[in-house]
């Protein structure tokens, strides 16, 4: 038990945490960041207790701070996830990640008969169910939901 | 409306949609005006559709522009591999307007924010092709009098169709109650289902034409494809339950017309073009006015 409560709260004196992540897309979230490429320490736990959400899983990656695109994936598999920057072991900043209304570049259209999937074209998606994680490509119109989302 | 690409019937307001139709009914009245001489028109078929490439070209034709473009890719550069972007970068500096058909959805969209001068769309894959859907709304308008309160029947493919779908949200713009008549494989999708909810306009589903008949003011009609079922025998079925003829005609209302996007195949008895609820050519024909009212506006000359 106090080895649990250990890594949850081992600190790190410069970087970010990622908080609240559903515990199956951990790996999706060090994934998308490209943490596995990182050089300094990242910790993560999944399955770990959560008064909200029952399990969840976390993210420590120290030295690094995140752009405002890098969140946007974030948000794409851990909607509610909680981001903390820390400095000097301190709290920093802590913000809720939230989908933008729109998501440019980095998730792939799921038509195959979509011009973005044939020609070198920056994907665009209106969010229209944040809730659901719904995307409407801006070129073929179709929605790419949480089933066919793949992140490019 | 000047330099604004038409890609989606969404690009447009319902204001500037119902300005189109005015402008269309001055070039029905005359169709031949002097407008575009010295414009040059680019039609760029990335895949061939001969019908909606000859009513570009004979719009434009009657307005005395010129026309360059291909009617399929097999002798032009993109067989060579040439990117979308570049093709219509290089017909942009030989054009005042692209008109263009591709395979690819969204392939429109794209050209319009690579393109300095406007695009239209004439159908991307089994995305968009909105001048058929105003050519749809000029002839229901003119036919009706009217595009609000009416009764509109879609028959066939409710499922796959795109003109079906844009005309159906098109027509969410106005008050009118719809009457979906398919077989069960090929509903209106509920992602388009999903415009009529949000205005709260009626609508009835049905799997049999005949009783429809006597209720509505437009019949539209469309091609069931055998490809789009995955058990022939249940297209056996009911194909012959979709298939308007003559006799089905006796009672309807004095105002009904009935229309067909063409090519038709046999889901209208020939039988039936004689009779005056049919329109499908004249629709056809008014595709030449929309197209001319289009690139006038586009190009500021209207
Ligand atoms: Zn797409």
């Amino acid at each position: 038990m106090t080895q649990i409560k250990e890594l949850k709260v081992s600190a790190i004196e410069n970087g970010t945490v990622i908080d609240h992540i559903p515990s199956k897309n951990v790996f999706q979230v060090i994934k998308i960041l490209h943490l596995e490429e990182a050089g300094d320490m990242v910790l993560f736990g999944t399955n770990l207790e959560s008064k909200k959400y029952g399990k969840k899983g976390i993210v420590k990656a120290s030295n690094k701070f995140f752009k405002k695109h890098e969140i946007n994936k974030i948000g794409l598999v851990a909607p509610n996830a909680t981001l903390i920057v820390i400095k000097d072991f301190q709290v920093k900043t802590k913000e809720v990640v939230k989908l933008p209304d729109t998501i440019e570049d980095i998730v792939k259209c799921f038509n195959p008969n979509c011009i973005t999937n044939h020609e070198k074209v920056t994907t665009r998606f209106t969010v229209v169910d944040k809730e659901a994680v719904k995307l409407r490509c801006h070129y073929c119109e179709k929605i790419t939901d949480k089933k066919n989302l793949i992140i490019r | 409306m000047k330099n604004k690409s038409l890609v989606s019937i969404s690009d447009y307001t319902k204001e500037q949609q119902l300005h189109l139709l005015d402008v269309a009914e001055g070039f029905e009245k005359n169709p031949r005006q002097n407008l575009l001489n010295n414009y040059v028109v680019a039609t760029l078929f990335f895949e061939p559709s001969t019908r909606t490439r000859l009513s570009f070209e004979s719009a434009v034709s009657y307005l005395g522009g010129k026309i360059i473009g291909f009617s399929d890719t097999s002798s032009t550069s993109v067989q060579k591999g040439e990117s979308l972007r570049d093709t219509i970068r290089t017909v942009a500096n030989y054009s005042d307007v692209i008109v263009m058909r591709h395979p690819k959805e969204g392939a429109a969209r794209f050209a319009s924010e690579v393109s300095k001068v406007p695009i239209v769309n004439a159908g991307d894959g089994a995305n968009q092709h909105p001048t058929q859907c105003l050519l749809d709304l000029y002839s229901i308008r003119k036919t009706q009098g009217t595009l609000d309160g009416l009764n509109v029947a879609f028959v066939g493919d409710l499922k796959y169709g795109r003109t079906v779908h844009s005309l159906v949200q098109a027509l969410c713009q106005f008050n009118c109650k719809f009457h979906l008549v398919s077989p069960l494989e090929l509903k209106l999708p509920s992602s388009v289902k999903v415009h009529i909810k949000e205005k709260k306009m009626e609508y009835m589903q049905y799997t049999e034409l005949e009783e429809v008949i006597p209720k509505v003011d437009i019949l539209y009609m469309t091609r069931i494809q055998k490809e789009r079922f995955a058990d022939p025998m249940e297209y056996e079925k009911i194909k012959n339950s979709f298939i308007l003829k003559n006799e089905m005609l006796q009672k309807t209302k004095s105002n009904m017309k009935i229309l067909h996007p063409l090519p038709r195949v046999n889901e209208i008895d020939e039988d039936v073009d004689d009779n005056k609820r049919a329109y499908y050519f004249q629709q056809a024909l008014n595709g030449v006015y929309v197209r001319q009212a289009l690139l006038t506006l586009i190009l500021g000359l209207k």
